[in-house]
C-alpha cells in the first residue's frame, strides 16, 4: 500500500518498543534461498499502541507513523484505534498516570481528595471493588501496578514511585477455588500436585465429541452475562470448516465484578489448561486470552503460566503429547468496557476499533478474522476441568436442575467481609450477604447484575441466586455482582455514575446508544425532584429495541429499576 | 451455463402480511422496495457495504428479540417482518429525535423529514441545544465533563475550512461511516480518514486531526458525494451559501462526459447563472457509481476562464484568496 505519512520521525524508545510487539518480516527458507511473506499484519495494531503507551506513556505523531509503516496500516487508521481507548494517550502526559476509580463502590472522596492535578485522571471501575478504594498506576517504562485501599498520602507516595506491598481479598471458596490462595500460582508442579492438568489428559483420552458430550450434559451455562449453554456453543463452532479460534474473555469490567481478577491471580494455570481443553476440542490451534489493561498482575501471572505450559509440553506443537497444535497468545485491552463484548472483542484483536457487529452471523460461524470462534468467560472455563474429572451427569445434579454447579459472587459495598464468594446455585440472596458479614436490615437496595444489572430492596432477600429465578423475578444475576449499598448512601448519585459509565463506554457507532446514554445522563442531572419518567421510558424502549449489542440493550435498566424503586 | 446457475433461488417472505419473492441474499429492506414499501435510511448507500449504524430503517422480525437492521440483514425463508408496528414507529421516532437534537440536519433529503414528521418527532423534548464547542477532536475516551441537564450536549462545531476545494462541517455529521467507507476500501483507497475517539464524542478525522493538505486526501470528492446531511459540501457551495447567493433553483444539471482522460466519467454539471458550482456523478453510473478523481470533481475551472466574472466568481475568488 502507498502510504502517506505525517512526517514525524519516531524516538528510540518508541522505535524498540513498537519493534519489541511487531515482527519485521516473515521469513522462510527455502533451499537456497530466503523468502520474504508479506502478511496483514494488522492485528498487531493493539500490541504495538499498548508497546508505545507502555514505553514512553503517550503515542506520538512519530509513533503512529512508525506504526503505520510497519504495519501498513493508514496513520488514519493507527489514530483511529489509538484514540479509542482511555488508556491510550495521543498527547503528551505525566509518565505516570494515577486512575483513581470513583465508581460506586470506591465512591467519590479519593478523587476528590486528590483534586486536580494532570497526573490524576477518574477512573470507571477497575474491578477491585472488594478492596476499594482502589488506582491503577499507568507508569510509562515500568510495571503497571495497582493501589488497593489507596490513601491520599500512598497515591502520592506512588506517584513518586514508592508503590506499597499489594494484600490479596477475601476470597471464600468452593470446588472452583479451591487451589486459590492455597497453591503457588507462580508454580506449575504445584498446580499439577494439586490436581492440575488431569482434566487436559482425560479430554485427550476422551477425544472432542466425548468432551463436547460431558459440557452438553453438565448443562454448564455461560457466565459473561449472557448464560448462554457451553457445550452447544463448542458444538456448534467445532461442526463448521476451520481454522477456528478459541477466547477467554478476561476483559472484566462490568462495574462491580472482580472474580474473573481472582481467579487469574490465584490460580492462572487453571485457566491456561481450561483454554487449552477448549481449543483441542473444537479444534482450534490459536487461542487468545483478552485481559482488561487494568490487571497488571493477573497479566503477568497468565503469562508466567503461558511460558511455563509450553516449556512443559502443554502448548505448542505436540500437546501433552496428543499430537494437536494449540497455543495461546495474551491481549492486553487498552480501557474499553466494550472490548468485553464479543464481536467488539474480535474487532480489537484484529486491530480494529472495539465496535461490535450485528449478529448474525454468531461467532461460532464468523468469529475473530471472520472464522468460526469460541468465546468463554474466565469463571466459564474454569468449570470445563471440574465437570470433566467429575463427569458431565454429576455436575449436572449440583446446584440446581436450571442452574448446575457452584457461582462466584462478587459482594461488595456494605458487607463486612467483601471478596468473591464461590456458592452452591440455589443459595437466597440473604444467605449470600449474610455470608459476607453484610446485614439486611441495614441495606435498603442493592445492585446486582452489575451496572448492566438492576437494583432491587429488600423483597428480593429470599430469591435463590439461579438463571431461572432471577429471570423469573426480572433482574438478572449477570456477571456475579451483589453490591450492598447502606441507609447513608446517595442512591441518586450511585444511578447517576452509572448513566455516566455507559455515556463514557459506548463505542459510538450506533445512533441510540450514542445520543441515548447521553441523554440519560442529563435527565438524571436535570432531575432534582422527580425525573421525566415518560422520557426515559422512551429511551430506555428505543435503546433496547434498535442499538446493536448489549451495551446499548442494557444501558438504561439500572435507571428503570431505580424509577420503580421511587429513587428516582 | 444454466438457468438454475444464473438466476438465484427465490426467498418467500411476509412483509406486513403480504408475501414477497426475492432472491436469495437480498436485504430485507431489498425486499420492502421490492414491493413499494420503502423505509427510512441514513447509512445506507447502494454503492457501498451496510454498516447499519444509524438505526432509522430497524423493523420488527417475528421471533426476535431486538429489532433488525432492514438494510443489512438477509431475508430468510418464512421470515415474517412487519415495518409499521408500534414498537418500530417507536424505535424510529426517538432515534430521529436523538439525531435532530444532537447534529444539524437542517441539509437532509426532504424525504427523511417527511419520515420524521410521520412519526411525530419532538427532538426539543431534550431540552435546549448546547452552545457550539471547540474541543471534540481532542476529547479523550472514556472522559466527559459531567452535564448539568440544562442544554441538550450537541455536536455543534466551528466548520473546517482548511483546503480550496471542500469543507468539513462536522456540526452536521451524524457518523454514517459513508465518507470513511468512501475514502477507504470501498472507492479511493486513500485512507485519509477515519472515525476517532469513542462515544458521543467519536468523529470522523485525520489523523491528529491534521487539516487536509497535510493529510492523504487527493480532494477527490467522493467522500462529498455520500455524504446524507452535507456535512461535506463544495467549497464553492460553502461560500455561495454565506454569501446567502445558493439558489437550487435556479441550477440546472448538464450531464457530460470528462474530457481529461479515456474513462469516461459521467458528470454532472451543477450550473448556477452559467457558473458550474458543483460536479457530481450518477451512482448508478456502471463505470462511476458516483465516484471521480480531483480532476473530475473539481477541475472544471478552465471551462469558465475566459469570460467576464459574474458575482458567483467574485464570492468564489474570495474565498480562494483567503485560503
Ligand atoms: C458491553 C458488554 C460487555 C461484556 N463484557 C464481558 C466481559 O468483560 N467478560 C465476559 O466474559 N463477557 C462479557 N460480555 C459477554 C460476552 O459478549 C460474551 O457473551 C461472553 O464472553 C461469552 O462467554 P460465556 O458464554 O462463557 O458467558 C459482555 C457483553 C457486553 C454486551
Ligand atoms: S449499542 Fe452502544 S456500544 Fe453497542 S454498538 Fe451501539 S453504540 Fe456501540
Ligand atoms: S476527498 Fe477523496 S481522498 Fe479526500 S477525504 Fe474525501 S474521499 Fe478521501
Ligand atoms: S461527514 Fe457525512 S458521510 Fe461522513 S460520517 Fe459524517 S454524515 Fe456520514
Ligand atoms: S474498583 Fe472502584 S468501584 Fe470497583
Ligand atoms: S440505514 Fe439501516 S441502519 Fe442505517
Amino acid at each position: 500500500m502507498d502510504l502517506k505519512l505525517i512526517g514525524a520521525e519516531a524516538t528510540e524508545a518508541e522505535k524498540a518498543a513498537i519493534a519489541s510487539a511487531v515482527p519485521e518480516a516473515l521469513t522462510v527458507e527455502v533451499p537456497g534461498r530466503v523468502v520474504r511473506i508479506r502478511r496483514d499484519l494488522r492485528h498487531y495494531l493493539l500490541p504495538a499502541i499498548d508497546a508505545v503507551q507502555s514505553a514512553v506513556g503517550w503515542v506520538s505523531p512519530g509513533a503512529v507513523d512508525e506504526i503505520a509503516r510497519r504495519l501498513q496500516v493508514p496513520p488514519a487508521e493507527v489514530y483511529g484505534v489509538a484514540s479509542f481507548y482511555a488508556l491510550v494517550s495521543t498527547e503528551p502526559r505525566p509518565p505516570t498516570v494515577a486512575h483513581v476509580c470513583n465508581d460506586i463502590a470506591c465512591g467519590p472522596d479519593l478523587a476528590a481528595a486528590l483534586g486536580d492535578r494532570d497526573d490524576v485522571v477518574e477512573s470507571p471501575c477497575l474491578g477491585q471493588c472488594d478492596r476499594r478504594p482502589a488506582v491503577f498506576l499507568q507508569r510509562a517504562g515500568t510495571d503497571d501496578v495497582v493501589l488497593a485501599h489507596a490513601t491520599p498520602d500512598a497515591v502520592l507516595a506512588a506517584l513518586d514511585g514508592d508503590v506499597g506491598d499489594d494484600t490479596p481479598g477475601f476470597v471464600s471458596p468452593g470446588p472452583l477455588l479451591a487451589r486459590v490462595g492455597n497453591v503457588d500460582p507462580s508454580s506449575l508442579p504445584d498446580y499439577r500436585a494439586a490436581g492440575g492438568y488431569e482434566a487436559l489428559a482425560k479430554a485427550i483420552e476422551m477425544g472432542p465429541e466425548a468432551v463436547i458430550d460431558e459440557i452438553v450434559a453438565s448443562n454448564l451455562r455461560g457466565r459473561g452475562g449472557a448464560a448462554f449453554p457451553t457445550g452447544l456453543k463448542w458444538r456448534g463452532a467445532a461442526g463448521q470448516p476451520g481454522p477456528r479460534y478459541v477466547i477467554c474473555n478476561a476483559d472484566e469490567s462490568e462495574p462491580g465484578t472482580f472474580k474473573d481478577r481472582v481467579v487469574m491471580e490465584g490460580d492462572p494455570f487453571a485457566v491456561v489448561e481450561a483454554l487449552t481443553i477448549a481449543g483441542l476440542t473444537v479444534g482450534a490451534e490459536q487461542g487468545y486470552i483478552y485481559i482488561r489493561g487494568e490487571y497488571p498482575l493477573a497479566q503477568r501471572r497468565l503469562a508466567h503460566a503461558i511460558a511455563e505450559a509450553r516449556r512443559a509440553g502443554l502448548l505448542g506443537d505436540d500437546v501433552m503429547g496428543s499430537g494437536e497444535r494449540f497455543d495461546i497468545e495474551i491481549r492486553r485491552g487498552q480501557g474499553a468496557y466494550i472490548c468485553g463484548e464479543e464481536t467488539a472483542l474480535f474487532a480489537s484483536i484484529e486491530g480494529y476499533r472495539g465496535e461490535p457487529r450485528q449478529k448474525p452471523p454468531f461467532p461460532t460461524v464468523a468469529g475473530l478474522f471472520g472464522r468460526p470462534t469460541v468465546v468463554n468467560n474466565v469463571e466459564t472455563l474454569i468449570n470445563v476441568p471440574r465437570i470433566l474429572l467429575e463427569g458431565g451427569a454429576a455436575y449436572a445434579a449440583t446446584g440446581t436442575e436450571d442452574s448446575p454447579g457452584t457461582r462466584l459472587f462478587c459482594l461488595s459495598g456494605n458487607v463486612a467481609r467483601p471478596g468473591v464468594y464461590e456458592l452452591e446455585s440455589g443459595t437466597t440472596l440473604r444467605e449470600a450477604v449474610e455470608a459476607a458479614g453484610g446485614v439486611p436490615e441495614e441495606i435498603p437496595y442493592l445492585l446486582l447484575g452489575g451496572a448492566a444489572g438492576s437494583l432491587v430492596g429488600s423483597d428480593h432477600w429470599g430469591m435463590p441466586l439461579t438463571f431461572e429465578d432471577s429471570r423469573a423475578a426480572g433482574v438478572t444475576l449477570g456477571s456475579g455482582v451483589i453490591m450492598a449499598f447502606s441507609a447513608s448512601t446517595d442512591m441518586r448519585e450511585v444511578v447517576r455514575r452509572i448513566a455516566q459509565f455507559f455515556r463514557d463506554e459506548s463505542c459510538g457507532q450506533c445512533v441510540p446508544c450514542r445520543i441515548g446514554t447521553v441523554r440519560v445522563e442529563e435527565a438524571i442531572a436535570r432531575a432534582n425532584g422527580a425525573v421525566d419518567r415518560r422520557l426515559i421510558d422512551d429511551l430506555d424502549r428505543a435503546m433496547k429495541a434498535a442499538s446493536i449489542c448489549g451495551l446499548g440493550h442494557t444501558a438504561s435498566s439500572v435507571v428503570k429499576s431505580a424509577i420503580e424503586l421511587g429513587i428516582l | 451455463m444454466t438457468a438454475e446457475t444464473t438466476s438465484p433461488a427465490l426467498v418467500t417472505l411476509e412483509i406486513d402480511g403480504r408475501d414477497v419473492a426475492v432472491p436469495e441474499g437480498s436485504t430485507i429492506l431489498d425486499a420492502c422496495r421490492r414491493i413499494g414499501s420503502d423505509q427510512p435510511t441514513m447509512c445506507w448507500a447502494s454503492t457501498l457495504t451496510p454498516v447499519n449504524v444509524c438505526r432509522v430503517c430497524v423493523v420488527e422480525v417475528e421471533g426476535s428479540r431486538a429489532l433488525v437492521p432492514s438494510c443489512s440483514r438477509r431475508v430468510e425463508e418464512g421470515m415474517v417482518v412487519r415495518t409499521d408496528s408500534e414498537a418500530v414507529r417507536h424505535a424510529r421516532k426517538v432515534v430521529f429525535e436523538l439525531l435532530a437534537s444532537a447534529v444539524d440536519l437542517s441539509l437532509v433529503d426532504d424525504s427523511i423529514r417527511a419520515w420524521m414528521a410521520e412519526y411525530g418527532c419532538e427532538p426539543e423534548r431534550f431540552g435546549p441545544a448546547a452552545p457550539p464547542s471547540d474541543d471534540r477532536d481532542r476529547r479523550q475516551a472514556g472522559h466527559h465533563r459531567r452535564p448539568t441537564g440544562e442544554t441538550a450536549e450537541t455536536v455543534h462545531q466551528p466548520v473546517k475550512v482548511d483546503n480550496p476545494l471542500y469543507v468539513r462541517d462536522y456540526s452536521k455529521c451524524i457518523l454514517c461511516y459513508k465518507c470513511v467507507q468512501a475514502c477507504g476500501p470501498e472507492a479511493q483507497n486513500t485512507f485519509a480518514i477515519s472515525v476517532a475517539g469513542r462515544g458521543f464524542d467519536a468523529r470522523i478525522s485525520t489523523e491528529f486531526d491534521v487539516p487536509l493538505p497535510q493529510s492523504a486526501c487527493v480532494y477527490c470528492g467522493n467522500c462529498i458525494a455520500v455524504c446524507p446531511t452535507e456535512a461535506l459540501m463544495f467549497r464553492s457551495e460553502y461560500e455561495l451559501r454565506q454569501a446567502g447567493m445558493w439558489d437550487p433553483d435556479r441550477q440546472e444539471v448538464v450531464t457530460t462526459i470528462c474530457s481529461y482522460c479515456g474513462v469516461g466519467c459521467n458528470l454532472e454539471l451543477h450550473v448556477q447563472d452559467n457558473r458550474i458550482v458543483k460536479v457530481t456523478s450518477p451512482d448508478d453510473h456502471s463505470v462511476t457509481r458516483g465516484n471521480l478523481c480531483i480532476k473530475g470533481r473539481f477541475g472544471y475551472e478552465y471551462v469558465q476562464e475566459s469570460d467576464e466574472p459574474t458575482p458567483i466568481d467574485e464570492v468564489l475568488a474570495r474565498a480562494r484568496a483567503d485560503s
